[in-house]
Parts: structure tokens; sequence; C-alpha cells
């Protein structure tokens, strides 16, 4: 249902599923960088000290890592046009090492940034209506999104209306900008939760009611050090309080989470210290004191937000999947790439194309600049000029036609983007760890590569099938090593560097936390370890079973075994 | 210190009494929220405000709010937020239409946030630059969500006029 109900298109946006800025959203911004640019001048002057400046270009995702500044730039619910991925391609070779990196929060990251020169890249961002806003800082952060949004066939409804809603919102919130700590909200339209909702401080779940777009909420849920899957807090909230419910909610946790202690500030610890009762109690009886008329989101602020929203025009060949068909046929390789890299779309003749950022040896999430300007070019030709971001680090080209998909595949292997890995072992996700973050324990980096490289085969890949690995170099957990299907932590003995090996978690609609197999491996046994757990799992799986069925049917024993009996 | 109102210096009529100081006997005092009951032992016809610390809840106020005229709230350090959701809530829920006023370590670059949250007097930090304070609430014209100052829509979908 999601294209037919999108009102009309105001003329001169182009066919891009987000929000298109308009005047005063650019003199917004322009204002934005100007301020930054007068706090990073204040800085240097010593005007302000680095304890006042820092919450100042946190807020505007400007990190300090080992060996330089990071500069975390927004890509709102993973949407990107191919004009900002040339500026971002751009600002990777003018100002960073010619590459970014792709998080797993659908932002983009430059890891060699210099103080000085951010108010000019925020300034360049800006003329493609780009920013860092709240990309850090104990603030609303970047709302993420599925990033099958407006194309998936199992959606029930496109969420990134409401996902740009929540993002206009939460932009310089004045009551919420200085909360106990960040807070991270995702939104999905389709019942195969893609966002990770039950990890999120809040997630939305979408769907239409029986009086318009309703939601299910589901607060607390979180990763770092003390992994906690979502409350389910309430079902159909109605869409024309969903800010004042998400205020609330919010509300709540500015006045009672806790402020003492950084790793009991998270909502999540609230919600588990009030328990879900008292926190529900508590966010209604806020609910209900609220002025819900000034909050109240009316149908028409939506319909005026969604008519600035783009729409392809979708409408293939009558015969383009019988020509997809003809092409599968005749080429093994490239069957095998539209078997692991592609998803169904709602309109016929149409399917959405993953682009793996996880070749065989590499770093999970990175892109050079070439590879950008490639991805740009190639969304212009197949997918209407639209770019998504994964949370799994990796890119989708929304809506590519099924008859022009083996051209777009023979075009990606000349740019070095065509591994066909998406959601098997080769699709790794790994935080930055030591090789560029000041908390890391242990490299991740390197570990990643490591297990990619040893299973590249493509036939080994698909045999294994479904497998997600999930690196973190230390407990904060930005790898989601607690959701991997096989989550591998770096942990510190004695100044040596070890990995402690978790197994059963998913973040998916069966969302679960894992659990920790045995005692930390050194890292040249962590890569066997993981190689002794796949031939475990292909020796005892029942047909057709993914390793985290078979790991929930048989339980821990049998692998813990294939791991440390040998030892 | 310097109290700034509207982003303009102004001056301040108020004293602000500590925990075991004497309250005179006349002229606007703002007394902690502890000493509230001595507060309002004074005629009823001397200008009182009481301060109040960040982890109290704004429903303590209800009975004595007809008889303040100010209701301090504090940023023990800027990161501390709870002032504005504690100014918010006075203005919101308990329609409080005096003065509140922020203390403490807040920073220029949460001026706007204040006002908008309902604050309307702010006394400056030890060595504020009130020129600093003055171009933070001059630098954005718009604004993206509903806030208790009820300003005028921008244009479409959620935008509004900064006043
Ligand atoms: C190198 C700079 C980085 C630093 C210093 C850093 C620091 C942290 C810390 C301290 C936490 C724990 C916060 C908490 O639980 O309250 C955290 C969580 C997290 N970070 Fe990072 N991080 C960095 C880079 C990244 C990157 C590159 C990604 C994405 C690839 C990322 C994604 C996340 C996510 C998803 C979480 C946990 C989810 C949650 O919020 O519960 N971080 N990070
Ligand atoms: S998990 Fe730890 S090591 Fe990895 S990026 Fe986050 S803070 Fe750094």
């Amino acid at each position: 249902m999601s294209a037919e109900i999108l009102a009309a298109p105001s003329s001169g946006i182009a066919p891009v599923g987000h929000y298109a800025y308009d005047q005063v959203d650019r003199a917004f911004l322009h204002d934005r960088v100007e301020q930054f640019r007068d706090q990073v001048a204040r800085r240097l002057s010593g005007t302000l000290s680095e304890d006042e400046f820092k919450p100042l270009r946190l807020m505007n995702g400007l990190y300090l890592q080992l060996h330089a500044y990071m500069l975390r730039v927004a890509i709102p619910y993973g949407i990107l046009d191919s004009r900002q991925m040339r500026e971002l391609a751009n600002i990777a070779r003018t100002y960073d090492r010619d590459y970014g990196h792709f998080t797993t929060r659908q932002n983009i990251q430059f890891n060699w940034i210099r103080l000085e020169d951010t108010p000019d890249i925020l300034a360049r961002l800006a003329t493609v209506d780009m920013h860092a806003i709240q990309t850090s800082g104990n603030c609303i952060r970047n709302v993420t999104c599925d990033q099958f949004a407006g194309a998936a066939a199992d959606e029930l409804l496109d969420p990134r209306v409401h996902a740009e809603i929540l993002r206009q919102w939460s932009t310089l919130h004045p009551e919420f900008s200085f909360l106990p700590r960040k807070f991270k909200i995702a939104i999905s339209g389709s019942p195969n939760d893609r966002v990770a909702a039950r990890f999120h401080d809040i997630g939305l779940v979408a769907k239409p009611g029986r009086h318009g777009t309703v939601f299910d909420v589901f607060v607390g849920g979180g990763m770092g050090r003390t992994p906690i899957v979502g409350v389910h807090l309430r079902d159909n909230l109605p869409e024309e309080d969903l800010l004042a419910y998400l205020e609330a909610m919010i509300r709540v946790y500015n006045e009672y989470g806790r402020r003492d202690n950084i790793y009991k500030a998270r909502i999540k610890i609230l919600v588990q210290a009030l328990g879900a009762e008292g926190y529900r109690e508590k966010v209604d009886a806020e609910f209900a004191a609220m002025d819900r008329a000034r909050y109240r989101l009316p149908p028409e602020t939506v319909a005026a937000i969604r008519a600035r929203f783009g729409t392809p025009a979708l409408d293939a060949p009558s015969d383009a999947a019988e020509r997809l068909a003809g092409a599968r046929r005749a080429d093994a390789a490239f069957d095998r790439w539209v078997r692991t890299n592609t998803h169904s779309h709602r309109a016929a003749g149409y399917i959405s194309a993953v682009i793996s950022l996880k070749p065989d040896g590499g770093i999970p999430g990175d892109a050079t600049s070439a590879q950008l300007d490639a991805i740009a070019d190639l969304a212009e030709r197949f997918s209407f000029g639209e770019i998504r971001i994964s949370h799994m680090q990796n890119v989708v080209l929304g809506h590519v036609r099924q008859d022009e998909l083996h051209a777009l595949w023979q075009e990606l292997g000349r740019a070095g983007l065509a591994s066909a890995n998406i959601g098997l072992i080769g699709d790794i996700i790994a935080c930055p760890g030591l090789d560029y973050c000041s908390l890391a324990n242990a490299r991740s980096i390197p570990i990643a590569q490591k297990l990619s490289a040893r299973f590249a085969n493509p036939d080994l890949q698909e045999r294994i099938g479904d497998l997600q690995i999930k690196i973190s170099g230390c407990i904060n957990a930005c790898g989601h090593h607690h959701a991997g299907h096989i989550g591998i932590l770096g942990v510190d003995k004695k100044g040596e560097e070890f990995f402690q090996l978790t197994l059963g978690g998913s973040a998916a609609s069966d969302a679960a936390i894992g659990q920790i197999l045995g005692p930390a491996l050194p890292e040249d046994s962590t890569v066997d370890a993981i190689a002794h757990l796949v031939d475990a799992y292909l020796v005892h799986r029942t047909d057709g079973e993914r390793f985290l069925d078979t790991y929930r049917r048989l339980g821990a024993a049998l692998f813990k075994d294939a791991v440390y009996a040998l030892a | 210190m310097p109290l700034l109102e509207n982003g303009r210096i102004v001056e301040d009529f108020w004293t602000t009494i500590g925990g075991d100081e004497l309250l005179p006997p006349t002229g606007p005092v703002i007394v902690p929220l502890d000493r509230l009951e001595d507060g309002l032992a004074r005629p009823a016809g001397e200008k009182l405000g009481v301060a109040l610390p960040p982890d109290a809840e704004i429903a303590v106020l209800r009975a004595a709010l007809p008889r303040l005229a100010l209701v301090g709230v504090t940023f023990p350090t800027f990161r501390d937020g709870r002032a504005f959701s504690q100014a918010r809530a006075l203005r919101e829920h308990l329609d409080f239409a005096g003065d509140i006023r922020v203390t403490g370590r807040p920073l220029p670059d949460q001026y706007e946030f204040l006002l908008r949250c309902g604050v309307s007097t702010v006394q400056l930090p030890d060595g504020a630059d009130p020129a600093v304070w003055a171009r933070a609430h001059e630098r954005f014209t718009t604004a993206y969500q509903p806030a208790v100052r009820d300003e005028r829509a921008e244009g479409f979908g959620l935008r509004r006029f900064l006043a």
C-alpha cells in the first residue's frame, strides 16, 4: 500500500524516498553550520574549555578517537540520493584518507578529520542537505529504518515519512538535548523486524489500523554492557498521539533516568528499575497530564511532509521477470548473487539489490571514494538515484528492474562490489575496535578480515547458510555481538587481546541475547574456533535448519565441546 | 551576577536566601525548597520565589503556586538537563505564569532551548559573556517541534517561527 497512498509529489522533487528540503530547511542548516563555526572558533581561541566544547561537538557528530577526530554524518533513515553520495565521496577525498565507513546505525563516519576543517565539511554537506546533527551526544540520535522500506513485498506500511517526522521533531529538541544518555529510536513497517526494534531505546512498528496508521511501541532495549531485549510498552498507538506519547516517554526518562553513573544511565536501566508496569504508569500519568492538543500530530501535517517525499514511477516491462530468469539460467555466478543479494519487491518486475560492503578479507562497511562515486552512478542508472544504507553496513538499491539486474551486477563486479554474501558468514559486522577506538580492548577488524578470508569460498558460504557473526572490541557492544548468531567480544587479559564467544543471539523478531560459550580465546585460536563451531553445526543440522536454530535445538554443550574439547 | 531576560541584561530585584539565613521581613526573596514554609509565613503581599533542586518533582509546588512569583530551576552542570523538563512541566501542567529563573552553569548554546521550555530569566554564570548569550538567542529563526511558547507555524508540517 505504500506508494499508492503517497500524495502526488510537489514538482521538482526527485523520485527518492526521503524528505526534500526547501529554503527554510536550508536556512536552518546554514544557521546550524554557522553556530558550529562559532563554537569551533571559541574552542580554538580558548574561550570554551574542552569540557564545555565536548557536548557541542558531539551534537555535531565530532568524536575524538585514538589518532584523530572522527566525523559521523547522519543519513536519516538510511536514505541518500546520488548527489549526496558524490558529496560524501568528495569529502572522503578532500578531508579524509579517501574512504568512509558505514555504521550499524545507517550513518557514515570519516576517521581522519581535522577540527579546523569541520565547519567547512559541514558547510559542504549542507549544500546537499546533509548534516551531522545529533549523531552523537546525549540526545535523540539518527532515527533508523528498514533498508527495504517502501520496496519490500512483506511491508505493511512505508515507515519513512514517520521517520522523517521523528527526525524533524527531535532536531534541536529544546527539552531532550541533554538527556542522561544517548537515545536511539528505530522504526519498521514490516512484521519482519529488520531494524532491531527490540534493541533500541524506543522501537516502533508501524502498521495500518482501522482509522489510519498505528504503532506498536517497545522501550528499554539495548546492547552495551547490559544487553536487554526491549519491553513491549503498548499496542496500536494512534498516529495523532505519536509525538505526545514519545514526549511523555522521554520526559519520564529525562526526569528519573540516572545521572550519577554513565553505565546505568540508559533508559533500559530505568525501565528495569521501575519495572515495565512502573514505567508505564509514569508515562501514562504524564501523557494524561500534558497538553495533548499542542503535541497532536494531525493528518494534515503527515500529509504535508509526505508530499515532500519523492516516489519512483514503477513500470517494468511485462517480461522483466522472465528475462531475469533467463539471465540466471545462463550465468551461474549471477544466479548465486541473485540468491543471496536480493530482496523481493512489492511491484511486479522489480527487485531490491544489496551491494555487499564485505569483500573477502576486507573491512566491513568501508568504501573508497571511487566506490561511493560508482554506487552513485549505478543508483542513477538503475534505481532512480536512490541509495539506502543498511544497519548491516551494506548498501541497497531499492527499486531495480528485474530485466536490468544482470547489467547492474556486471557493473558492480567492475567496481569490486559484487560479493555474494548477504546474510551469510561473510556478512560480518565489526566495530572499529583498537585500530581507531580509545575504549577498545582488542582489534575487531583483523578478526573480521581473517574470518572473511577463511570463509571466502562462495560454495562453502552458501552451504553454511544464514549465519550472522558480530564483533565488538569491548563491552560497549558497538558491533552488536550480543545479537550475533555468533558474537565475538574483545577482552583484555593482562594486556593481551582475547576474544570471548557468545552463541544464540538475534536482533530480528526472535530477538535474543547470546550466551557466553566458555573461556576467552587468544586471537590466533579464535578463527579456528569459529571454524569448529561451523563444522559441528554442519554435522548436526537438520535439513534447512539455520545455525541459530540448531543451537537453540541442541544447546551449548555440543558447541562447547567443538571448541574446547580439543584444546 | 548579571540577569538575562530576552537576550538583554536586566536589573535583579530579588534576594536569594541561603539555607540558614534570616528571611528579611519585606522585599522579594527566593527561598530554598525546604524553607518554603518560612517564605509562605510572610505577609501575603510580599513577593516570594522558591529555588527547586533538580531532583524535585514539580507537584510539590502545587499548593503554594498561587503565592509564588518566581520558581528557580538549576543546572549543577550544563549536562544535567532536568531543569528543561521542570520548566516545561511548570508551564504545562501547573499553568505557572510567573518568572522561571535558571541558575547554575548552563551554556549559552542552551539558551534558546531554555526559552522554549518556558524559562524567562537566566542568572548568568560567573565570567559569562552576555553578548554570546544574545547571539545564541538570535541564531535560529525556525524550530521543528511544538514547545510551550506556542510559536507561530511556519509554512507546513512541524515548523514554527522562533520569537
Ligand atoms: C570509535 C568510536 C566509538 C566510540 C568511542 C563508541 C562508544 C560507544 C559507547 C561508550 C557505547 C555504549 C553506550 C551505552 O551503552 O550507553 C556505544 C554503543 C554503541 N555504539 Fe559505539 N562507539 C564508537 C563507534 C561506533 C561505531 C563505528 C558504530 C557503528 C558501526 C557504533 C555503534 C554503536 C551501537 C549500535 C551501540 C550500542 C547500541 C546501544 O546503543 O545500546 N559505535 N558506543
Ligand atoms: S565496541 Fe568498544 S571498541 Fe568497539 S567501537 Fe565500541 S567502544 Fe570502541
